[in-house]
């Protein structure tokens, strides 16, 4: 699943080095062409120049220069080597690469790093206290509520958030509420398990 | 994804200057729709104006009872918002059926309306497609159109207007605010979005460079007695294969109004006065709604693989009019 767009993303880098060779603003003029007719030659296109970006990831504030185009999830993992969030689908469509934003659930996928700045960002990383780890980490562990454990951290992030979200009680509301998070091992059964071991020690404590 | 410079808009007047002086200029807002089909390399907008700082993501009481929503107010705290649970129950339910929490927290008031159709070959720049490429053909007309639309398709389109929200903002009448280069407009729902006809690339009424700034839903008190039923692949986090947004005003027993959209089967969020005529007047139930589903699907025209769709929004309907007569 990564390999395209780490080709597309080494293809950025080739391009961006070109761009300085090649008159600014021609993208513009190959750009407006909204609809090139089918098996018509991709249009030459010049990246526009890398652009600061601030990101306070997990408490601390990185400063990055990067392609406009980066999106959140691939600042994240290449730039500042936080891998745990994860590269399932890169549409929005697997819930792999759940972070929060402002303390809200959000898919780093669909995010231009760019636009998440001034706001903190929350990877999985972030969730233990030291040596710690957050309780649903732990009721993940405790339940077994994985299997390859890709979808994992996406999970947490989801299942944290929901905590402070309007969802029901039942275990029903819980498959609900965590939808938005595709598991190909199908852990499912142990998932909903830790999640609401977590709520109810919440709504105990 | 094509290049694009980024350019965050600090306040209205900024970000409909740089719109409407760029041709190749787009509004970002969640992004989900948009940066989706940028790397699919379907949108490629030479320039993106980041309208996700400006005001407008209030929800508001408006004097004559209805309410005010701001563009920029997303998907999930719409649906949890405590008047529109109260007075438009139907909207709440819509917006919770669609996408995942992950996505309605990202998701706008005014990208929603925007939101591309799911039609695949749309998706897939390999393949013709009249909507990404005009006259290029439509891949879908006798190929796999299982989810595509019975209602008001043409030869040259028949992708399905992939939205739950609309569905229910369609049967409330809600009202499209626009602020643009050639002044302010508010356009009523049912001439917002078009029915594709010779020109399935042109899907709304909106102008490049402008602006949705909100949209009003008027008052309805009738609508505490809605629903929104959506039925789909699987339970959840899938796009509708027929869905119904209905509302119904019942006293003594008979139907004295009706709002009836339906979603997943047709080019735009469809509501169907037909249907409304069909049951207004009569004694709620069975016969009554067996009648509007009838109404609603009048005209139906089914692809290949798509028949049953016709069925299954006539029975979608029935249902959720069942269950909204059937509510307190
Ligand atoms: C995996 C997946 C599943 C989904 N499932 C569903 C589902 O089941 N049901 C459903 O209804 N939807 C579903 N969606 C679609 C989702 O609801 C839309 O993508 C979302 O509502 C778009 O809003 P946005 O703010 O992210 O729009 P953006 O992507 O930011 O913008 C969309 C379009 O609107 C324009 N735009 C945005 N705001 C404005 C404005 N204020 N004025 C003028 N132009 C503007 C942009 O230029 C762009 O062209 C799904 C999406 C994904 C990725
Ligand atoms: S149905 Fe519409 S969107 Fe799909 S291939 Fe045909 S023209 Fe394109
Ligand atoms: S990688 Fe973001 S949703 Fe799949
Ligand atoms: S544990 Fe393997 S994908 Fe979920």
């Amino acid at each position: 699943m990564d390999d395209p767009n780490r080709r597309e993303f080494i293809g950025t880098v080739v391009t961006t080095a070109l761009a300085s060779v090649l008159a600014p603003g021609t993208a513009r003029a190959d750009a407006a062409s909204p609809h090139s007719p089918p098996g018509a030659p991709p249009p030459t296109l010049t990246p526009p120049p890398d652009i600061p970006v601030a990101l306070t990831v997990n408490g601390t504030t990185v400063r990055l220069t990067l392609d406009p185009r980066t999106t959140l999830l691939d600042a994240l993992r290449e730039s500042m080597h936080l891998t745990g969030s994860k590269k399932g689908c890169d549409h929005g469509q697997c819930g792999a690469c759940t972070v929060h934003l402002n303390g809200r659930r959000v898919l780093a996928c669909l995010t231009l790093a760019v636009m998440a700045q001034d706001q903190p960002v929350t990877t999985i990383e972030g969730l233990a206290r030291g040596d710690t780890l957050h309780p649903m980490q732990q009721a993940f562990i405790d339940r077994d509520g994985l299997q390859c454990g890709y979808c994992t951290p996406g999970q947490i992030m989801s299942a944290v958030a929901l905590l402070n979200e309007p969802c029901g009680p039942a275990d029903d509301d819980v498959r609900e509420c965590m939808s938005g998070n595709i598991c190909r091992c199908g852990a499912y059964p142990n998932i909903v398990a830790a999640v609401q071991d977590v709520r109810t020690a919440t709504a105990r404590g | 994804m094509h290049p694009f410079l980024y350019t965050l808009a600090a306040d209205e007047p900024t970000a409909r200057r740089i719109a409407a002086t760029d041709p190749a200029a787009a509004f970002i807002a969640g992004g989900t729709t948009l940066i989706d089909l940028m790397k699919l390399n379907v949108e490629h907008p030479a320039q993106l104006v980041d309208i996700t700082r400006l005001p407008l993501a209030k929800v508001e009481e408006l004097p004559d009872g209805g309410i005010r929503v701001g563009a920029m107010v997303r998907n999930s705290d719409l649906a949890n918002h405590m008047l529109i649970q109260a007075r438009y129950p139907v909207l709440s339910q819509a917006l919770l059926a669609g996408a995942s929490p992950q996505l309605r927290n990202m998701a706008t008031t005014g990208g929603n309306i925007l939101q591309r159709t799911r039609c695949w070959y749309f998706r897939d720049t390999a393949t013709p497609c009249n909507k990404r490429d005009p006259g290029s053909g439509c891949s879908a007309l006798h190929g796999q159109n299982r989810i595509h639309a019975v209602l008001g398709a043409s030869d040259h389109c028949i992708a399905t207007h992939a939205s739950d929200m609309c569905v229910a903002l369609a049967a409330l009448g809600a009202i499209v605010r626009i602020h643009g280069p050639s002044g302010d407009r508010a356009l009523p729902f049912s001439i917002f979005h078009l029915v594709p006809g010779a020109h399935p690339e042109r899907e709304t009424a909106l102008q490049h460079g402008e602006l949705i700034v909100g949209i009003d839903i008027p008052r309805l008190p009738f609508a505490t007695r809605s629903v929104y039923l959506k039925v789909r692949d699987r339970r959840s986090y899938a796009f509708a294969l027929a869905s119904a947004a209905v509302a119904l005003d019942i006293r003594d027993g008979i139907i004295r109004d009706a709002r009836v959209a339906l979603g997943g089967v047709a080019t735009k969020p469809w509501r169907s006065q037909a249907a409304e005529s069909a049951l207004v007047g009569k004694t709620a139930g069975s016969a009554a709604y067996h009648a509007a589903a009838m109404a609603a699907l009048e005209g139906a025209v089914p692809r290949a693989r798509n028949a049953f769709k016709i069925e299954l929004a006539k029975r979608t309907l029935m249902r959720a009019l069942a269950r909204a007569g059937a509510l307190a």
